[in-house]
């Protein structure tokens, strides 16, 4: 068990548990440190903290009531869903409340005609699809671990998946978030048109990781599912050369459903794990899938495997049924857990970057891995540029640890170096926070902590994360200069 | 290029003078009347950066929205939001500020939803930079998605980055005799099934369809939706009248109100026939009704009016915001634009 509270943080404690109680039954407000300690952290596990207090509140009026509770008090609130992101976007803050929407469960509504649902927070991504299954419809996002993540958190992450090329991110399949800012007052942004009146305060909160309000019900839009879909796989002796197949592939006028790359350490530690047919002596293998209507597919399949071939396709692939489908998909979905089997702990970066840059970039891991002695697979959403090189450590070795960041830290910034950015899907959270320094300058910083302060004007929506303060990134710098130049020069040295 | 620009605007905010920000002029119309002194960015102009494989454009504001499309076309790809222009001298920035998207909008997406990264010059005459040239980048708030139809109150949109698509192998548009209902079922129908519909338009019992994909597949679903097809340059005439309101439906000096309502909303209970595009998302009338009774149906409806043509502005142009939606405009207004530089009262009066 941890240590105790001091005496002061204990009082705290009690004084928020007590005001809480008074709206929530018992069981919806955990203060002791054998109920907290499950929430010390997200998807992220490398970073934990025991919150002070969490509440589990089952409807949005005690939701509204918490964050009035909270602001009276000025307690920091960090909301959070399933838990999965892998940023530590919903790691909770010591002397705070985690505001758990785990309870908010249900399907509210599902209209098949106006091909909408309407789902509260802690609603499974997969659980919409299934519900929508009925109708031919579903909803087009899911990112890997859609049976697990809920549509809040994909909100808050503006959640990707190996789809989004053609159906998009989250951003372009959500209709509608209700729910209620930092101070507890209601807020409504969207409707079930296609667009609102004002300013896109829809596009804005969607991506904004928990900081500027707590969604409390969100309408996502369903899609036909295509009738028919297919997958080729095709391996390549060259990294480089699959590269260019994937360029060559868009330059054909092809926007597949999905265009996944994964070079050969990555199919060799997978293919242990799910035996899904890769072809382990490749340098890389591409998955790329054809959907929509039977004609569509068959035509989209032989110009795919005609690109393929020309770009110097060592051997081609193309799944005969729905199983064969899946067991293709099924390596590159179960990449994540099949590292955890050939390492004691594995470390996912999220950067993304222009397509062409991806051999250079490549190239870059590869030295890295070198230089720290560490090994890194690499699992690619090619045809939106979105990497995820996947270092392989062990945590009980701190020398390893301190490696892998110095590992991780350098790959983000030769993404911004070759015009991309530090993360495509997961969010910045507490992880990446530095990198923004690296990112953005502090003008543009400043805008952001603006934007938060319209929303939230005290600051006590998940505090400290997604934006760094100035002056971290003045500390940040200091032992860290590009180039030669210093990015927030301006700003004064301690 | 972009020092001069920023000049003016810091001359601007410190004589405590307005800006208006304007390219072509092409959509003056839009919004409540502009005011205060011009500034004309079209001297920004020019395609910065275009990779067709990385399906991604980026050009300054003041770049002719007719040299990108062409540039774009000659690759054999597109705006997939099909941007109406309104005229011959509509730029980049214009369009982005303006947000309007054209008949591909319920099936493509729209015109935000292209838009990857911006750069800006805000009212502090600083230059930002939000976004990238990359498809997913969820670094930092969508700043750049937030400027997308915001009238130019927030800043000078620079520069911009677009997501752009490969221009379909086929279309074929396809015309239906159907009254208003049957033709809002029908779309609504169609679109819970996997066809490739791209574009709606109905109008005086009349509903155009167009498909957009692979041969076969157009194919495959024109011989469903049953109709008769028109000669490619009649759709091709058709659909650029629906986009630059060209068509005679759009022509006199009517007010002419935008509802955007969910697709499957009933026929809406206003005098006069609207056009309905978007699937049943988007209907547009031509109405002596009044404002108020116009915005009451829309919101009934689910949705929203704006006057987007003509008419007494004086009532307002876009449909008033909820209180706690008010607040935060104006302080994310202020955040952007502490001494109210850009384009004042154009989008709503309060700022």
């Amino acid at each position: 068990m941890g240590e105790a509270l001091p005496v002061a943080a204990r009082e705290r404690q009690r004084a928020v548990a007590q005001a809480l109680r008074a709206f929530l039954p018992e069981r919806a407000v955990l203060w002791q440190e054998e109920d907290t300690r499950p929430y010390e952290c997200d998807g992220l596990t490398a970073y934990r903290k025991v919150p002070m207090v969490v509440a589990l509140p089952e409807t949005e009026a005690q939701v509204q009531q918490v964050l009035r509770a909270c602001h009276a008090l000025q307690v920091p609130v960090v909301p959070r869903g399933a838990g999965t992101g892998l940023s530590g976007g919903a790691l909770p803050p010591g002397d705070g409340v985690l505001l758990s929407l785990a309870k908010f469960m249900r399907i509210v509504r599902l209209d098949p005609v106006a091909r909408i649902a309407v789902v509260q927070p802690g609603v499974r991504n997969l659980a919409i699809s299934d519900a929508a299954a009925p109708f031919g419809l579903y909803y087009a996002p899911d990112p890997s671990s859609q049976i697990a993540c809920s549509i809040g958190g994909n909100v808050a992450e503006n959640s990707g998946g190996v789809h989004c090329l053609k159906y998009g991110l989250t951003v372009h399949n959500v209709l509608r978030v209700r729910g209620f800012a930092a101070d507890g007052e209601p807020l409504d942004f969207g409707s079930e048109a296609l667009d609102a009146p004002g300013f896109d305060l829809l596009a804005l909160i969607v991506g904004s990781e928990g900081m500027l309000a707590v969604a409390t019900e969100i309408t996502v839009k369903l899609l036909p599912k295509p009738p028919a879909a297919r997958v080729v796989m095709a391996s390549f002796d060259d990294l480089h050369k699959a590269g260019d197949a994937v360029a060559a592939v868009i330059a054909a006028g092809i926007i597949p459903a999905g265009l996944e790359m994964m070079d050969r350490p990555a199919t060799r530690a997978v293919e242990e794990f799910v035996g899904a047919g890769y072809d382990l002596e490749a340098a890389a293998i591409l998955l790329c899938e054809a959907d929509g209507l039977p004609e569509e597919v068959e035509d989209e399949i032989a110009k795919v495997k005609e690109v393929l071939t020309r770009a110097g396709a060592t051997r081609l692939t193309e799944s005969r049924d729905e199983a064969e489908r899946l067991r293709f998909w099924s390596g590159r979905k179960a990449a994540f857990p099949a590292m955890g089997r050939i390492s004691p702990d594995y470390y996912c970066m999220d950067g993304t970057i222009p397509r062409k840059r991806l051999g250079e970039v490549l190239g870059f891991i590869g030295e890295m891995e070198k230089k720290y002695g560490l090994r890194c697979p690499n699992v690619f959403h090619a045809g939106d540029g979105n990497l995820h090189p996947l270092i392989l450590f062990d945590a009980n070795d701190a020398g390893e640890l301190k490696r892998t960041e110095a590992f991780a830290a350098e790959v983000l910034e030769k993404c911004i170096a070759v015009g991309g950015t530090i993360t495509g899907e997961h969010g910045v959270g507490v992880e990446k926070i530095n990198e923004m320094c690296v990112q953005f300058g502090s003008a543009e910083l400043e805008l952001f902590h603006a934007v938060k302060r319209a929303y939230d004007p005290t600051g006590m929506l998940n505090p400290g994360k997604a934006v760094p303060t100035l002056a971290r990134c003045a500390e940040f710098s200091r032992g860290h200069v590009h180039g030669g130049e210093l990015r927030h020069a301006q700003l004064p040295r301690f | 290029m972009s020092a001069e620009l920023r000049e003016r605007i810091r001359d601007a905010a410190a004589r405590g003078a307005r800006l208006q920000l304007r390219g072509g002029g092409s959509k003056d119309f839009y919004g409540c009347a502009p005011c205060g002194e011009v500034l004309d960015t079209r001297s920004h102009a020019g395609i910065v950066d275009y990779e067709p494989t990385e399906l991604v454009v980026t050009a300054r504001c003041g770049t002719p929205l007719d040299e990108l499309e062409g540039a774009l076309a000659a690759e054999g790809q597109m705006l997939a939001f099909e941007p109406p222009h309104f005229g011959a001298h509509a730029t980049l920035g214009g369009c982005v500020a303006a947000g309007l998207s054209g008949p591909r909008r319920a099936a493509a997406g729209a015109l935000r939803d292209f838009v990857l990264g911006t750069r800006l010059i805000d009212g502090r005459a600083r230059e930002l930079a939000f976004g990238g040239r990359v498809m997913k980048n969820v670094a930092g708030y969508d700043v750049s998605r937030l400027l997308a139809g915001s009238l130019g109150t927030l800043g000078l949109i620079l520069e911009v980055s677009l997501k752009v698509l490969p221009r379909p192998a086929a279309e074929r548009t396809l015309r239906l005799e159907l009254p208003q209902d049957k033709a809002l079922e029908s779309l609504n129908r169609w679109a819970g099934t996997p066809l490739p519909v791209s574009a709606s338009a109905w109008r005086d019992g009349e509903l155009c369809v167009r498909l957009s994909g692979a041969e076969r597949a157009v194919q495959a679903a024109a011989q469903k939706l049953g109709g008769e097809a028109l000669a490619a340059e009649d759709a091709a005439h058709f659909w650029s009248g629906m986009r630059e309101q060209t068509d005679a439906w759009f022509a006199g000096e009517a007010p002419l109100w935008r509802l955007s309502v969910p697709s499957a909303a009933a026929p809406l209970a206003l005098p006069g026939a609207p056009l309905i595009e978007w699937g049943g998302a988007l209907r547009w009338l031509r109405a002596g009704a009044h404002a108020s009774a116009v915005r009451d149906a829309a919101a009934r409806a689910g949705g929203h009016a704006t006057l987007f043509r003509g008419g007494d502005k004086t009532e307002g142009v876009f449909a008033p915001l909820a209180p706690a939606l008010a607040r935060l405009h104006r302080e994310l207004k202020a955040a952007f634009d502490p001494a109210g530089v850009f384009n004042p009262g154009r989008l709503y009066p309060e700022f």
